[in-house]
């Protein structure tokens, strides 16, 4: 069966790749598309229908080998998930109606037919799909890993003064970084102060507060001090609304002030050069 | 309706996305910085309270007109345990989960009107609304 599917695609390939690269290109709201010249479009369309036609033509090992090839091949082009299986319907669909107009498919043969297409496609879907999630996966994972990398660096910046800035929400599991963070740097770079600047955080609710408090508190156990730079006036407002008692720590509304504050409480000061212009 | 937009609070970063909603809406209403701030404060307060407590539920940002006042109206909705003694939770530094308890009592000054109503069972609802001056 999958023999009068190959001969007749081998017959007709140049008809069926046209007509598909039509009905395909016919969809202008494709945003992918529109993105992608026309050149570009056929190149790719044709490697499509190559690949679609060549899994018809191995044997059934090499199938489920190309399989994974195709799907990847398929992911690379770009394409949205969405437009690459409609793109396996479509295919299809002409083949079918192709092969009906023919006579190759008639009463007696259907449900082969029908059959044959099943074993044919399935496979290329699910693997499509399958290797698409994949590669989001992937890629979702790798974007975790380097957030948490951003998600809370501690920089020395003076002997025994050392920063953490703060970007972006902060949720429990970064929360758990920061106090991590903290402590082991605390430690590694001896600091006396610590200054954690929350200038680029959007929201410090209830639960922000209480980790950075918590946070300074465990500061204070391993011997150093904790200060808290950047409060916006906004923030400092929904801060006093909240009820929240902040007065445990030194607070500065600037980066700048606060490492000043840091210089004097580690008796330094940063003093120009006599004679510098 | 058309002057509400709704997020689900399935997992944390849902929290984020109801904030998100609703620092919009507040700037779309003309509302301050330091309001929105309130606005996006409270909202993160009810979202986390709904994803610690109750496991689930929703979010529900409203463009409120009265006369020629514009506001906005937050409605948290949850069909989780509910609320046994709400003069208790309304308390400064109440927590059953080690929080510093600061929440529901800080959602209610950081807005102009609050409404709770919740009890054992029957999941809780809270009505939050900022008026635009
Ligand atoms: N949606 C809810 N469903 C059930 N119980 C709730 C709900 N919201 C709040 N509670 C109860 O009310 C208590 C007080 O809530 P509140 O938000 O004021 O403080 P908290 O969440 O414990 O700490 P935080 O200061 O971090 O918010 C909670 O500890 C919890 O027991
Ligand atoms: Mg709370």
């Amino acid at each position: 069966m999958e023999n009068l599917i190959l001969e007749y695609i081998g017959t007709k390939k140049n008809e069926i790749t046209s007509e598909w690269m039509e009905k395909m290109r016919s969809r202008t709201d494709e945003r992918a598309l529109r993105l992608v010249s026309d050149d570009m479009f056929e190149r790719t369309s044709g490697e499509f229908v190559e690949l679609m036609i060549s899994n018809l033509k191995e044997s059934k090992e090499e199938f489920n080998n190309r399989l994974t090839d195709f799907a990847e091949k398929v992911v690379r082009l770009g394409w949205p998930l969405h437009f690459v299986i409609e793109g396996l319907q479509t295919f299809s669909k002409i083949l079918w109606e192709g092969m009906l107009r023919q006579g190759e498919v008639h009463e007696g043969n259907q449900m082969d037919v029908i059959y044959a297409f099943d074993r044919w496609l399935s496979p290329l879907q699910n693997e499509v799909v399958d290797n698409y999630s994949r590669t989001w996966e992937r890629t979702v994972s790798l974007q975790k890993i380097a957030l948490q990398e951003l998600s809370a660096p501690l920089i020395p910046v003076f002997d025994g003064i050392t920063v953490m800035p703060l970007v972006g929400t902060i949720d429990t599991e970064r929360a758990k970084q920061i106090m991590e963070n903290l402590l082991t740097g605390v430690v590694k770079h001896r600091s006396e102060v610590v200054l954690i600047d929350i200038t680029g955080v959007p929201v410090v609710d209830t639960m922000v507060a209480h980790h950075i408090i918590q946070a300074a508190e465990a500061v204070r156990l391993v011997g150093a001090k904790c200060m808290l730079c950047g409060i916006r006036p906004e923030i400092a407002q929904t801060i006093v609304n909240l009820g929240i008692n902040l007065n445990q720590f030194t607070t500065q509304n600037t980066l700048k002030k606060g490492i000043e504050t840091a210089l004097e409480m580690t008796n330094c000061k940063i003093v120009k050069v006599e004679g510098a212009n | 309706m058309g002057n509400q937009s709704c997020v689900k609070i399935l997992n944390e970063w849902d929290i984020v996305a109801a904030r998100q909603l609703g620092r919009n809406v507040a700037k779309e209403l003309g509302f301050g910085t330091v309001d929105q701030a309130r606005i996006t404060t409270a909202i993160s307060e009810l979202a986390r309270n709904i994803y610690l407590y109750a496991g689930q539920g929703q979010i529900c940002i409203e463009k409120i007109y009265d006369g020629g006042k514009a506001g906005l109206k937050i409605i948290a909705a949850d069909n989780g345990p509910g609320i046994n003694d709400i003069r208790q939770v309304m308390e400064d530094g109440f927590s059953t989960s080690g929080g510093l308890g600061a929440g529901l009592p800080g959602v209610k000054r950081l807005m102009d009107e609050f409404d709770i109503d919740s009890s054992p069972g029957s999941g809780t609802d809270i009505i939050a609304t900022k008026w635009l001056r």
